[in-house]
Order: structure tokens, then C-alpha cells, then sequence
């Protein structure tokens, strides 16, 4: 690793920095580390018309349950500062016509799909993942424990460590062995890193944070509650600064555990910090909305962000944030001081 | 197939209470059809904003000076409406387009009427000349509230055989609504088709009068939207499939152009105990799991592909 450089920006024209963006998530490896976000890219199909989507590390398909789903009643969305509430309810097709249509597309198409899977119980979750091991076409498996517009609200399997296990077994158990299980945890929980350590010992090969925070808008017009589901999953830039806390603080527990990073990323840059936090990929989710080209143009901005920054390769970067404090670098004055005598008090690793 | 564009404001103006705005959008208005819609963001590149705004396409001009063209009309709702409001010429709009299902086109040219409501009378004027062009009758019904809220009255005017005008204070043509002076045209005209956009209650009434006439109703529903491309699945409407069968189908993709009699009016907003995949459908499917076969059919249909070949086939 090269040391810290900054340089002037680069033109948005200018030909893209030749440094190896590819990254893994357990045995899945991944041109680069940008992918759609669970149920905001459908099934990859919609966006295609904008880019390229095999450009793409992957695409990670909305929740898939065993039956075909209608979903919540309208209105299903409030627009929030940077940010937005849904109460779409998992609305879907069922296993059977995805595999047969989404997936069969994103195949023939060459995407490299992750398949995001819920359901109501642990049987669902287990008969939802057997019937994709004998699908083509799947190259890992994201496991949405932590959807808020379910029935039972608050319940979720994500809030509790000993369900969440459960499911992550039953995944597992029916998921061929060189396809990754990431499980997607929920940022409503007083610790994440135990929700994270308990799907880790059952099974989960890697985890997906965050998944929406549960939030609620009163119309003030009609002086109700604006969702026909009144509570919804809140998304967007809002929920940045809350996902790279997650992602710091699993990764700072569990060092060798792969982290696909999700919330609110808009630019190059906030890709830049789920990364540094120790994200070995990131997920695209609301912000394809407000652009739906933002994949693509994300994945340029986080190469040339990587490359000012002097990293050789993505990989060099992943937890970069949690390095040691490097002394020469470290500020002159009073806080060096302080610094300092924590070093003589064989206190290095105290809160600075 | 939609574009992202850097759109530029040409001119924006004030008509009524709404406002018209073009921009050059190149690719846009090469591809637009009447009932296409387009996806705005609106607040500038650092806006909190994220949600794109939805507009049909008033006009499109594919032979601008500076490229192709595409206006649309609207009014100032929200934070969203009101910066859009305040664009000048040479501002730069993010713009997602040609977006949605287009209107319809008879095969023959059977007369037909455009029903506008408020500033949902803006894709009905280029809906007006194709029809026009197939050698069909025109005319017009416009409503609003107020007569500074009726828009294209002119426009209206000069590209049709008649036009009414409703306003529910009666300050401009008759005190009421589009659907009290809706039968005398259609029994008029012997109308066979309703092409309608505007408030949901409008075209709901529209396609029930549509209904008792035996006659065809095309109705582009004005539903919101987060994306305008079909990933979100915000906007989703009851719809009956040619299956007989009701889904929860997305207006941006699967509409915003709907046959009146497909869409489950008054249960907009709710789902349907009956729509493949609600509660009860499920609770149905569960409970009949020991005995006997599932209730419906679970395999999709096509249900769009159809019209969209046929939108297509009569449109080329």
C-alpha cells in the first residue's frame, strides 16, 4: 500500500484509471465492486435500456418469495429530506415464474446475479432457496431477514439473533457450497455486531448492511399518516451516515468477513467510504431513482477516486479507515500531545 | 426505449395557473408518442429531492434548431413543482424519456372524444392530429375547476369538430362537470372511442360512461411515481388482465395509458381480496394446499405485450 496522495481531480472525459477494481464476496468474485441494491433494480431488465448492465459487479434482484405477492396498498412511497419511505410489501411473481423469466433473462443477458430471497418463515426461506439450487444462473444468494413491510412489523427475523440463525441455517442447508449466503441485516437493533456474529456462526458466508430503517410521515393535509401501510422502510442518502456505522462496526468485530455495503450511496465517493469502513462491495439502492444510470456512473467515479488515492488495487482500500494511527501524519499541537503521552502511558489504543 | 438526457430550457411561460416549459431533450422527442410521459429531477445535482417528477408530453418538435424538443405542462404542487417553476432559459433538466404505454390508435377512422381534465388535457392536442391524420372526428370535452385551470381551450378548438367546456364554479362554459356534457357529444357524434387523461375520479367516470355507451375508453392515469421506469413499484393500480384475472401492474411501465374497463376504479389504492398474491389469495393457496388444486392459475400473463404490438402495429 502506497502511502496517503491526493491529486487534482480528474476530468469526468478522461480515460479511465487502469487499476484492478475486482473484488469478492466469499467464493463469489466480482468484476467490481458495484451492484443494484435489492428492490431497486427489479430484475436488472428495466435498467439495462440506460447501461450496460453486465458492466456491473452484479445485480442483486428484488426479494423473491415462494408465492406470487401483491404487495401493500397505495400510496406506497413519501418522499423524505434526501431520502424516501416505501411500503411496496415484497411484491412479486413467486420462485417458479422468476426462475423462468427474471432469472432465466439475467442469464441469457450474462449478468452475474445475486438472488435476494424473503419469506414468512424459515420453511419458506428454506423451499425459496432449494428451489434456486437447481436454477441456472445463481451466483449468490442475499437473504432479506430485516424487511420491514411485513406483517408483523418490528418482529423481523434480522431483530433477533437466534431466528435470524435459523433462516441462515435453513439457506444454507439447501444452497450448493460454492454459492455464497449473505445475510441482509436490519440497522433497527441495539447491536448489530451480535445479529452479525449469530448469522455468521449459522451459515452466512457474508453479510448485506443496512437494509431500510423503519420510519413513518403524517400528510399534514389530510392529517394522516402518508403511507396506506402508515409505516415504511426509510432509505437514501439520509441513512448513509447509519449504514457506515454498521459496516464499521461489523467489520471492526469481524475483520475477515465479507461485507456487501448498502445505504444511500450517491456518488463515487460515498461508495469510497462504505469501502474504507470495510465493504468488499457496495449495493446502489435508492439513488437509482433519482438516476438511473447512477450504477454505472458510480463504479467510474469510485475507480478514479481509488486511483487519486494512490491504491494499486480496489482490495488495498477495503477497511483502510480502521488503520492505525500513522504518527508521521499525525497533527501537530495539542492533540499531538495528548497523543503522544498516550503512547508514553502504553495507551496506543485508547479512544483518540 | 427511454434516454437520460441533459435537457436544456428553451422557454418556459404561464398559462392560466400552469406553466409550459420546453427544453431541447434530444432522443426524446424522436421516440415520443402521444401519452408518453416523462421523468424530471427536479432541485439541481445536490438536490434532497430524489424522486423524479412525472409529466406527459404536451408537444414535441423533432426539427428544432437546436434538436429535438418535448414541452409539458404543469403546476406548482410542492417544493419539486415550484423549483421546476423557476427554470430560465439554458437551465439544465435531468430528463428521463419517452416514458409509459402510448395511447391506442383506432384501425378505422371512427369518431372519437378527448376528454381533458385541468392541465391532463396536455397530451390529447398531439393524440388529436394523429387521429386527425387517420381520418377520424374529433372533439373535445375540457374540465377544471375554475377557468383559469381549463388548458388548450384554443388549441382545442382548432384541431377538433367541437369542443365543451365544464367548470365546476361555471366561470368558463358550463357549470359541472366533463361527464354531464359527455353523453350529448357522444350521442352526437356517435362516438366509439373516449381518450381521457386527468384526476383519477374524472376517469373513473369517464370509463363507466364509456361502459354504458359500449364504446372504447383509453384512460392515462395520473398516478405517482418514484422512477418512472418500472424498478421502484410504487405505482401500481388493480388491473384485469385479458385473463380475466386482476394484478397490482405498474402505471409507469404497464400504463399510464389503461383500457377504462381493465382498471378496477374505485378499488385504486387498495388491493383487492381477489389480486393473484394478495392475503386472502394466499391464505386461499395455503389453506387449499391439502385440498385440492391452487385457486388460480399462477403463471403471469401477458398481458400488455398484446396491446403494445397492436399500439404498435396501428401507430406505424
Amino acid at each position: 500500500m502506497t502511502s496517503l496522495r491526493l491529486t487534482v481531480k480528474t476530468n469526468e472525459s478522461d480515460p479511465l484509471p487502469e487499476i484492478d477494481m475486482s473484488t469478492h464476496l466469499g467464493l463469489l468474485d466480482l468484476k467490481n465492486p458495484i451492484l443494484t441494491a435489492s428492490g431497486c433494480a427489479a430484475a436488472g431488465r428495466e435498467l439495462d435500456q440506460f447501461f450496460d448492465i453486465t458492466t456491473l459487479g452484479g445485480i442483486v434482484t428484488k426479494s423473491v418469495m415462494q408465492n406470487p405477492r401483491s404487495g401493500r396498498p397505495t400510496p406506497r412511497m413519501a418522499e423524505t429530506p434526501s431520502g424516501m419511505l416505501n411500503s411496496i410489501g415484497l411484491q412479486g411473481p413467486g420462485i417458479d415464474s422468476f426462475i423462468e423469466k427474471d432469472l432465466a433473462w439475467l442469464s441469457e443477458r450474462g449478468a452475474t446475479t445475486v438472488v435476494s430471497i424473503a419469506g414468512g418463515s424459515v420453511e419458506e426461506f428454506a423451499r425459496v432457496a432449494g428451489k434456486l439450487r437447481l436454477a441456472e444462473g445463481v451466483s449468490g444468494i442475499e437473504v432479506n431477514i430485516s424487511c420491514p413491510n411485513v406483517e408483523s412489523r418490528g418482529e423481523v427475523f434480522a431483530c433477533d439473533p437466534v431466528a435470524a440463525a435459523e433462516v441462515i441455517t435453513a439457506v444454507r442447508r439447501n444452497t450448493a457450497p460454492n454459492i455464497p449466503v449473505l445475510a441482509k441485516l436490519s440497522p433497527d437493533v441495539t447491536d448489530i455486531v451480535a445479529v452479525a456474529q449469530a448469522v455468521v456462526a449459522a451459515g452466512a458466508d457474508g453479510l448485506s448492511m443496512i437494509n431500510t430503517t423503519l420510519g413513518m410521515v403524517i400528510n399534514t393535509e389530510t392529517m394522516r399518516p402518508a403511507l396506506a401501510g402508515i409505516t415504511g422502510g426509510l432509505s437514501g442518502p439520509a441513512i448513509r451516515p447509519m449504514a457506515v456505522r454498521c459496516v464499521w462496526q461489523v467489520h471492526q468485530a469481524m475483520p475477515e468477513v465479507p461485507i456487501l455495503g448498502m445505504g444511500g450511496i450517491r456518488t463515487g465517493l460515498d461508495a469510497l467510504e462504505f469501502i474504507l469502513a470495510g465493504a468488499s462491495a457496495v449495493s446502489v439502492g435508492t439513488t437509482i431513482f433519482h438516476d438511473p444510470t447512477a450504477p454505472a456512473r458510480i463504479r467510474d467515479e469510485l475507480t478514479r477516486a481509488i486511483a487519486e488515492r494512490g491504491f494499486e488495487t480496489l482490495i488495498d482500500a477495503i477497511g483502510y479507515a480502521h488503520r492505525e494511527p500513522d504518527v508521521e501524519l499525525a497533527p501537530t499541537g495539542p492533540a499531538f500531545v495528548e497523543f503522544e503521552q498516550a503512547l508514553d502511558d502504553d495507551q496506543a489504543d485508547v479512544d483518540l | 426505449m427511454a434516454v437520460q438526457v441533459r435537457g436544456e430550457v428553451l422557454d418556459i411561460r404561464r398559462v392560466g395557473q400552469y406553466h409550459v416549459l420546453s427544453m431541447v431533450a434530444p432522443g426524446v422527442a424522436e421516440n415520443a408518442k402521444p401519452g408518453n410521459f416523462v421523468a424530471i429531477n427536479v432541485g439541481g445535482e445536490h438536490s434532497s429531492m430524489l424522486l423524479r417528477r412525472a409529466f406527459s408530453i404536451y408537444r414535441t418538435d423533432q426539427r428544432g434548431v437546436y434538436g429535438g424538443t418535448v414541452d409539458i405542462v404543469f403546476s406548482v404542487a410542492g417544493p419539486g413543482t415550484a423549483w421546476l417553476a423557476e427554470r430560465t432559459r439554458h437551465d439544465v433538466i435531468d430528463v428521463v424519456g419517452p416514458l409509459g404505454r402510448p395511447f391506442v390508435l383506432p384501425a378505422e377512422p371512427v369518431p372519437c372524444v378527448l376528454i381533458g381534465g385541468g392541465y391532463g388535457a396536455a397530451p390529447l392536442f398531439s393524440l388529436a392530429e394523429k387521429l386527425r391524420e387517420r381520418g377520424c372526428r374529433v372533439d373535445f370535452v375540457l374540465g377544471a375547476s375554475t377557468e383559469d385551470r381549463i388548458f388548450g381551450a384554443l388549441e382545442a378548438k382548432r384541431i377538433s369538430q367541437s369542443i365543451a367546456i365544464t367548470t365546476e364554479d361555471g366561470s368558463l362554459g358550463e357549470r359541472g362537470r366533463v361527464t354531464d356534457v359527455l353523453p350529448r357529444v357522444i350521442e352526437r357524434a356517435d362516438s366509439a372511442v373516449l381518450y381521457a387523461c386527468g384526476p383519477m375520479g374524472m376517469l373513473q367516470a369517464v370509463a363507466k360512461t364509456a361502459e354504458r355507451y359500449g364504446i372504447h375508453s383509453q384512460c392515462a392515469v395520473e398516478e405517482a411515481m418514484a422512477c418512472g421506469v418500472g424498478v421502484c413499484m410504487t405505482c401500481v393500480m388493480p388491473v384485469v388482465g385479458d385473463d380475466g384475472q386482476t394484478r397490482m401492474v405498474r402505471s409507469c411501465v404497464e400504463g399510464p395509458v389503461f383500457r377504462g374497463d381493465r382498471v378496477r376504479w374505485s378499488e385504486v389504492g387498495t388491493v383487492p381480496d381477489d389480486v393473484i398474491g394478495s392475503i386472502a389469495w394466499t391464505q386461499a393457496v395455503n389453506d387449499s394446499r391439502f385440498s385440492g388444486p391452487l385457486p388460480v392459475a399462477v403463471e403471469e400473463p401477458e398481458l400488455i405485450d398484446d396491446d403494445v404490438a397492436a399500439a404498435s402495429e396501428e401507430l406505424s
